[in-house]
C-alpha cells in the first residue's frame, strides 16, 4: 500500500476554492498532486451524476469545495452541493463502499492554506482507505 | 400526477444480475416531473449499477434512453429498433411503463426501477403529497375539495374518528388528520350543516374493487 | 325512546331506567376457551352486558362473534363489537345474522383502530364502510329488514345498537355533532371513551343534553381504572384521542410506591359516584383492561351491585 497514490477529482467553484487554490499556488504552499482539479461556476452546479461519474470511472476520492455557509454568490449553491454529497454517500453505502470517499468542504478564496490543509487531509483519508474497489486498473 | 419512489439500488441489481448488457429507460411523463425516472435519474441509477458492477469485478454495460411517455404506444414503438439487443431492460416509469413496454415486446425481459405510489402533487420542493384515490366517483365537492377517501387513513366518510388529535392523524404524528381540516373549513364558513347528514355507503364499484378498469371516448376511438 | 327494539337485558335495565353497567372482555390470543371463560366468569353477575372486542388495537384475538356465543353460552350478555378494518359489507351482514344467531342481542360498531398500530402492519384493510354506516346497517337489517342492497331478510336481526364516543378527539366542538348523527344513524347507546378528565366531560354532556341527545339515546361512561403511573402516562402521552390530565397522574404519583392502582381505583369510584348524579348519563361502561377480576371489587365499592333483574 505504500506505493498506492490516490487519484481525487476535486470540484471547485471557482469564487472560492478554485481562487483559494491559486493563492496557495502564490504562496508557494505544496499540496499533494493527487488532487485534480474540476473548475465549477458554483458548486450549485455539480450534480449528483458528475459525482457518481468520477467513481464509477475510478477516482479513489471525490470532494466538493464550495463557499463558505450564508457566502454562496448564488446563494443556495453549496448548500444544494451538501444535499448532492450526501446523496452520493448514501449510495455509495448502499453498494458497500464507504462513504468517506465523497465529502463537502466550505472555504473562501482568502483561505489559501486551508486549500492545501483540505487536499492533504483528503489525500490521508484515502490513502488509508486504500484503492477504491471501482478501480479496475492503474490509471 | 403519479408520483413514485426509485427502488432500492440492491432490488435493482438483484434484478439484473444475470444480465449484460442492459438498456434502462425513462420517461418524460409525471416520474420526471417527481424526479423519480427522468433524464437525470436514468444517468445516476445507470452510473450507481455500473459502479456496483465494477465492484463485483462483472462490469456492466448499460445503453441510457429516455422515452415521451411510457404509457403511450407511438412512444414505446420508438425502441422498437432498438430493445432486443439487450440481455434487459429497466424501465424507470411508472407501472404502466414496463408493462406497456411488455406488451408490445414480448420476447424481452422487462424490469421496474420505480415502485408506484400514489396520485398527488408537490406540497414543496422535494416533497408529493397524497391527494387522490382514483376511486372513479369524486366526492371533494362535498368536503370543500379535501377528499377522505385518498386522505383519511380509514378513508372515512362520516370523520373525524375517535383517533384524531391536535389536527393529526392516530396512525403518525407525520399525518394530518383530513377530516380535522375538513370540520374546521365548514365551521369557518358557517356551513357545519353540510356535515350533520350521515353520507351513504360509498359504491366502490367504479374503483379498483370493481375490477380492472377502462375508459373508452367514443368521439376518439377510430 | 321507550320500544324495546331487542329484548336484550342491557336494553331492559336501561328501558327500565337502571343506572346500568356493563363490563369489558378482550377474547385470547388463541383457542384458550378455558381462558375466555375464567375471564368472562370474573364479570358474571356483576354487569348488565360485556363488551367482547373485535382485534382490538388491531391485535389479532378469537373473533368476537365466536368469543361472544361463548358469553352467552356462560351466562353472561355480550355486547358484540365490530370494527370496520376488517371486513366489508358482506361480512358484516353475514357476522351480524350470524352472532344475531348465536344468541348476541346487543353490538357496538366501531371504525376499529388502523393497523399500523397492531400486530399486523403489513396487513391490507378494509374500511369498505364506516362506522355511521354500519350503524345505519344494523338499524335497516333490525328495522327495515332488508340487507345494504334492500333484499329481504329471512327473520332481521334484533338488536341494540351502539356506538362508541370519544369527547376527548379533536375537533372538540364537533364531537357532541357527530354523536348526534351516530343517533341519527341508528344508535341507540353509546359508550364514552375513558373519561379522565372530567371537566372537559361534564362540558361535554351538557352540549349533549342541551341538544336534546340523552332524550334519544344511553350514554354509558368510559371508566378505566388506572392501574400504575406508567400506563397512566403512556395513555396521555401515547394514546391518540386520550386525555389524562396531569392532575391525576400527580394524584397516582402523590400516594406513594405501591399504591397507585389502590388510589386509580379510588379515582375510578369516585368517577362512577358523579355519573351516577350526572345529567344524561344513563350508565357506566368499565373497561378494566385485563383486570377483570377486580369489577366485583369495584362494582361492589361504586354501590353498584346487585344488578338489576329485569
Amino acid at each position: 500500500m505504500d506505493t498506492f497514490e490516490p487519484q481525487i477529482v476535486a470540484f471547485c467553484c471557482k469564487y472560492c476554492a478554485y481562487a483559494a487554490a491559486d493563492l496557495a499556488g502564490s504562496m508557494r504552499l505544496a499540496y499533494p498532486p493527487n488532487v485534480k482539479i474540476v473548475q465549477l461556476p458554483c458548486t450549485g452546479r455539480v450534480d449528483i451524476f458528475h459525482l457518481l461519474t468520477a467513481i464509477e470511472d475510478g477516482a479513489d476520492g471525490v470532494y466538493v469545495a464550495g463557499c463558505l455557509e450564508g457566502e454562496c454568490h448564488f446563494m443556495k449553491g453549496n448548500f444544494r452541493a451538501r444535499k448532492k454529497v450526501e446523496y452520493v454517500k448514501k449510495t455509495l453505502a448502499e453498494l458497500g463502499i464507504e462513504p468517506e470517499r465523497v465529502e463537502m468542504y466550505n472555504l473562501s478564496s482568502a483561505m489559501g492554506p486551508r486549500f492545501a490543509e483540505i487536499a492533504q487531509e483528503m489525500t490521508d483519508r484515502i490513502k488509508e482507505l486504500g484503492p477504491s474497489p471501482v478501480r479496475t486498473e492503474t490509471v | 400526477m403519479i408520483i413514485g419512489d426509485r427502488k432500492s439500488l440492491a432490488e435493482i441489481l438483484d434484478m439484473i444480475k444475470d444480465c449484460r448488457n442492459i438498456l434502462i429507460t425513462g420517461c418524460k411523463g409525471c416520474v420526471t416531473v417527481c424526479n423519480v425516472g427522468g433524464l437525470k435519474e436514468v444517468q445516476v441509477l445507470a452510473s450507481s449499477l455500473k459502479i456496483a458492477r465494477k465492484k463485483e469485478g462483472r462490469p456492466i454495460t448499460i445503453e441510457e434512453n429516455l422515452l415521451e411517455r411510457q404509457c403511450d404506444p407511438e412512444y414505446i414503438a420508438e425502441v422498437s429498433d432498438i430493445i432486443h439487443n439487450y440481455d434487459a431492460v429497466v424501465s424507470m416509469a411508472c407501472g404502466v411503463g414496463p408493462q406497456f413496454l411488455s406488451e408490445a415486446y414480448p420476447k424481452q425481459k422487462f424490469f421496474p426501477a420505480i415502485n408506484t405510489k400514489f396520485f398527488g402533487g408537490a406540497t414543496a420542493h422535494g416533497i408529493w403529497e397524497e391527494r387522490c384515490a382514483g376511486c372513479g366517483s369524486c366526492v371533494i365537492h362535498q368536503y370543500d375539495g379535501l377528499c377522505p377517501i385518498s386522505r383519511c387513513s380509514k378513508s372515512l366518510m362520516n370523520g373525524p374518528c375517535g383517533g384524531s388529535a391536535n389536527g393529526l392523524c392516530e396512525i403518525s404524528r407525520d399525518v394530518v388528520c383530513i377530516w380535522d381540516m375538513i370540520v374546521k373549513k365548514k365551521m369557518e364558513q358557517g356551513r357545519l350543516d353540510d356535515l350533520l347528514a350521515v353520507a351513504p355507503a360509498k359504491d366502490w364499484s367504479t374503483s379498483r374493487d370493481g375490477g380492472p378498469r377502462k375508459s373508452i371516448r367514443e368521439e376518439l376511438t377510430q | 325512546m321507550n320500544e324495546n327494539k331487542s329484548g336484550s337485558n342491557l336494553e331492559n335495565v336501561l328501558r327500565a331506567g337502571h343506572f346500568a353497567f356493563t363490563g369489558e372482555c378482550g377474547p385470547p390470543k388463541g383457542a384458550n376457551v378455558g381462558h375466555l371463560k375464567e375471564k368472562i366468569a370474573f364479570l358474571k353477575g356483576n354487569v348488565d352486558a360485556v363488551n367482547i372486542t373485535d382485534n382490538q388495537t388491531a391485535v389479532v384475538r378469537m373473533s368476537s362473534w365466536a368469543a361472544s356465543a361463548i358469553s352467552v353460552q356462560e351466562g353472561v350478555e355480550p355486547n358484540f363489537q365490530m370494527v370496520c378494518r376488517d371486513r366489508n359489507r358482506l361480512a358484516m351482514m353475514s357476522d351480524i345474522l350470524g352472532v344475531y344467531s348465536l344468541g348476541a342481542r346487543n353490538m357496538l360498531c366501531l371504525s376499529g383502530d388502523h393497523q399500523r398500530f397492531g400486530n399486523h402492519p403489513d396487513a391490507k384493510n378494509v374500511y369498505d364502510i364506516d362506522s355511521l354506516q354500519l350503524i345505519a346497517l344494523a338499524k335497516k337489517m333490525r328495522d327495515e329488514g332488508k340487507f345494504l342492497n334492500g333484499e329481504a331478510i329471512d327473520v332481521a336481526p334484533k338488536l341494540f345498537i351502539g356506538a362508541a364516543c370519544n369527547p376527548f378527539a379533536d375537533p372538540f366542538e364537533f364531537r357532541v355533532h357527530r354523536l348526534a348523527k351516530k343517533i341519527n344513524a341508528g344508535a341507540d347507546f353509546v359508550q364514552t371513551q375513558c373519561i379522565y378528565n372530567m371537566a372537559k366531560f361534564r362540558t361535554f354532556m351538557k352540549m349533549a343534553v342541551d341538544m336534546g341527545l340523552t332524550e334519544k339515546c344511553f350514554v354509558l361512561a368510559g371508566v378505566t381504572p388506572l392501574k400504575s403511573i406508567g400506563m397512566a402516562q403512556y395513555m396521555a402521552k401515547q394514546v391518540p384521542g386520550m386525555d389524562v390530565p396531569a392532575e391525576v397522574i400527580d394524584r397516582l404519583k402523590g400516594v406513594g410506591k405501591g399504591k397507585a392502582a389502590e388510589e386509580g381505583i379510588k379515582f375510578a369510584i369516585e368517577q362512577i359516584e358523579e355519573f351516577k348524579e350526572m345529567e344524561g348519563v344513563a350508565g357506566v361502561h368499565l373497561m378494566a383492561i385485563e383486570w377483570e377480576h377486580k369489577v366485583a371489587q369495584i362494582a361492589e365499592q361504586a354501590k353498584m351491585l346487585p344488578r338489576p333483574v329485569v
